[in-house]
């Protein structure tokens, strides 16, 4: 008897299953077909799914996002855009390899760094934008952001920003020592000892072992220890830009000239504040950070060309910097495009702009607006003229890894050690080397020296 | 081991057919069906899951196959898992003889009953247990800094040039400090309770037989508690092998000192986390699981045999 219920109970829940099925596989059917890979997606489309609307959930840690949502909401009444931060750099990547893994709440549009790019790329987690017309903005944008957003013969991401590289110094303290603002790296170590001579708590940078300072400067070296080509991989450190770079950077560490302060930590705000760290090599980003985390020294620091590795043609390098990209899982391709037209080439670059954020766009980034901007915190220098003309001398043909968030994960196993120990920062470039290319044929590369 | 006992008799109330009695033997399982649910979920399936796991490979490229015990093999073969487990060792063979001799010290002061104030050290010794692992890493991380924290203020004040707890050479010592100060509270807390459950008659016995306050300790106190000293050793032993929190933290301040593969867990973490490598993460857990058991179990058998 028993058993007879159950049996009866069975295939009512089978029957109810298969309906379940059936209507899924209904649903998907009548969504939106511009979902599919590779399908083109006209403007018409777009402005089609803009004027229907609908729901559209973004992850980005990006601050100045939030005003952009709005006017995009208050123009397009129909569409709610739904802004998550579902962390910051890491953070973001592990819950966004979690969501694509487990198939359910992947969002529509996501922020990817230019180093991490490749490997969701690769692994088809977002959408090539070719299909949506995206080639047709190449010269929208400066070529440094738009290399970085291309992968495997695909536009992956349209740019959100840009970090060209330049030196942030503490005049204060190069004007009381006496000390030139170094223009070439050599004249960098020169400072570096006579800062640390003439007030030994005093250090021309801190350093404990960053990847991304360490690429960026091999970049500008015009070293290229990564080459990509699809699942061919090449990592090589022992090219002369990455040989520059590390016997450079070996005598700031045979002498203790580097402060061993690791940046974004307590040590290294109340560093910049209070003279102990004098420069900072890094992107355009960073005065949004400056005025915020080291207010009380505004007024102090000033703007310079990054140093170069060789008198002459200035050339620069990229340091962060990140695009949009819509996820292959999103059911809303059409509507995604459509906000990250707005945001990233339309009005939402404007109101980025005017929060400080550094854009990618070469017609902002050309505009007399943007370039006679005067920033109160470097004492009224017109900052982004050295940062676009930064932008303009980045040399093209770098690529990153298509595993750099791991990379850059253990250059403190390797590289880092020439920070503590007698190991050189050639030997360690190596090791990382190694370690890299392990990683990489564990995960199916191909990857030769 | 639960064993069925036939039912009390009750007068009055003929004994019951086999028949049912049989039957009823199913009820138990209804009894027992809630806690086996819940049990298989969050106990057997999330560790059959992870061995699940550990036979297959994930790939970025090439996707995900069955490779058997090939995970295995590389583990064993992995010098940096070796040498995360070759830390964690020379941290317990240090580390926790220390910690549960300052533990054992502190209960027997308090148990002595000669300490003024003792509620005070009571609480003031087990309050770090109280302060989170994160809090305290954080805390102690402040306090070693060279530059702005206590180490630099002692160098400064005093005109030396104390070593830096956060080089490589002195990390997994300053570490083993860390753990030391947060556990020492605990492990006292065990001894205390198992010294204050001894009956007194015992001491006023030794006592009129002349036997010295030391000797009480040597010849009474210890031997009395060594149930306790043996789950306070185990506990220890695990907490050893499962080191995570207070190198995760201080991996920020000193990123050269502490390895991405410094301990076991903080192996797995980073393979799965940061090299999205699930199915060997999983092959680390476990490996280290084993070793866990086979090093609690062996230090139980030999508490146990010097018991009886």
């Amino acid at each position: 008897m028993k058993n007879t219920i159950s049996l009866a109970v069975l295939r009512g829940s089978a029957i109810a299953l298969t309906a379940a099925l059936a209507l899924t596989a209904c649903g998907g059917g009548a969504g939106d077909n511009a979902g599919a890979a590779n399908e083109e997606v006209s403007a018409e489309d777009v402005q089609a799914a803009l004027e229907e609307g609908g729901d559209i959930t973004i992850w980005s840690w990006e601050p100045t996002l939030d005003e952009v949502v709005e006017s995009f909401e208050a123009e397009h009444p129909n569409v709610n855009v739904n802004l998550v931060n579902a962390g910051t750099g890491n953070d973001h990547y592990v819950a966004l390899q979690n969501a694509v893994a487990a198939g359910s709440g992947v969002p529509d549009v996501v922020q990817l760094e230019y180093f991490s790019l490749p490997q969701f790329a690769l692994a088809e987690s977002v959408r090539d934008l070719s299909a949506y017309g995206a080639g047709d903005l190449q010269d929208t944008y400066n070529p440094g952001p738009w290399n970085s957003v291309q992968a495997n013969g695909g536009i992956y991401g349209l740019p959100m920003d840009s970090g060209p590289m330049a030196l942030y110094y503490n005049k204060e303290i190069f004007d009381k020592y006496g000390v030139e603002v170094p223009a070439t790296w050599d004249e960098y170590v020169e400072a570096a000892r006579a800062l640390h001579e003439a007030d030994p708590s005093v250090y021309i940078a801190n350093d404990t072992g960053d990847a991304g300072l360490a690429t960026s400067l091999i970049w500008q070296a015009g070293g290229q220890p990564y080459k990509v080509d699809g699942t061919d991989v090449t990592v090589n450190f022992t090219d002369e830009g990455s040989t520059k770079f590390a016997e450079t950077w070996q005598q700031l560490l045979d002498e203790d000239l580097l402060a061993p302060i690791t940046s974004w930590g307590d040590e290294w705000y109340q560093g910049l504040g209070n003279g102990t760290i004098a420069t900072l090599a890094t992107g355009a980003w960073m005065p949004a950070t400056f005025s915020s985390g080291v207010a009380a020294t505004a007024g102090k620091w000033r703007v310079a060309p990054l140093p170069q590795w060789q008198e002459g043609e200035p050339t620069s390098a990229e340091n962060g910097g990140s695009a949009l990209s819509i996820t292959s899982a999103s059911e809303k391709g059409a509507l995604a495009y459509a906000f990250l037209e707005y945001a990233n080439v339309g009005d939402g670059v404007q109101i980025r702009v005017d929060n400080g954020a550094f854009p990618a766009t070469a017609a902002t980034l050309e505009s007399e607006d943007f370039l006679s901007d005067e920033f109160e915190y470097f004492g009224g220098q017109k900052a982004n003229e050295v940062f676009a003309e930064s932008a303009k001398s980045v040399p093209e043909g770098w690529s990153y890894l298509p595993f750099q968030a791991y990379a850059n994960g253990i250059y403190n196993d390797t590289a880092g050690q020439a920070y503590v120990s007698d190991t050189t920062l050639k030997d360690g470039l190596e090791g990382w080397q190694e370690a890299s290319i392990k990683y990489g044929s564990e995960q199916g590369f191909t990857v030769s020296k | 081991m639960t064993t069925a006992s036939p039912p009390p008799a009750v007068p009055g109330i003929s004994p019951l057919p086999a028949a049912r009695v049989r039957k009823r033997s199913w009820s138990g399982w209804l009894f027992i069906g809630p806690f086996m649910a819940v049990f298989a979920i969050v106990f057997i399936a999330p560790i059959a899951y992870s061995i699940w796991l550990s036979f297959f490979r994930n790939q970025l490229v090439g996707g995900n196959s069955f490779v058997g015990l090939a995970n295995y093999a590389q583990a064993l073969q992995d010098s940096q898992f070796w040498s995360s487990l070759f830390r964690v060792t020379l941290f317990l063979a240090v580390q926790v003889p220390v910690m549960l001799l300052i533990a054992l010290l502190a209960a027997l002061a308090l148990d002595s009953g000669r300490l003024y104030g003792k509620s005070f050290f009571r609480i003031s010794i087990f309050l770090p247990y109280a302060v989170p692992a994160v809090v305290a890493s954080l805390m102690w991380g402040f306090m070693y800094g060279t530059r702005f924290g206590l180490v630099g203020n002692i160098n400064d004040a005093l005109g030396i040039n104390l070593p830096n707890p956060l080089s490589p050479d002195l990390i997994l010592a300053s570490i083993g400090n860390i753990v030391t100060w947060e556990f020492i509270g605990y492990n006292m807390l065990i001894f205390y309770s198992a010294l204050s459950v001894i009956p007194k008659s015992i001491y006023e016995a030794a006592e009129i037989d002349g036997a010295s306050q030391l000797r009480l300790v040597t010849a009474i106190k210890v031997p009395a508690i060594r149930g306790a000293l043996v789950v306070a050793t185990i506990f220890s032993v695990i907490g050893s092998f499962q080191l995570f929190n207070e190198p995760s933290i201080l991996q920020s301040l000193a990123p050269n000192s502490i390895s991405t593969y410094f301990t076991p867990n903080l192996y797995a973490y980073s393979l799965s986390f940061s090299g999205q490598q699930y199915n060997y993460s999983a092959t680390v857990a476990i490996i280290m699981g084993v070793i866990t058991m086979v090093i609690a179990y062996a230090v139980q058998l030999r508490g146990m045999r010097k018991e009886s």
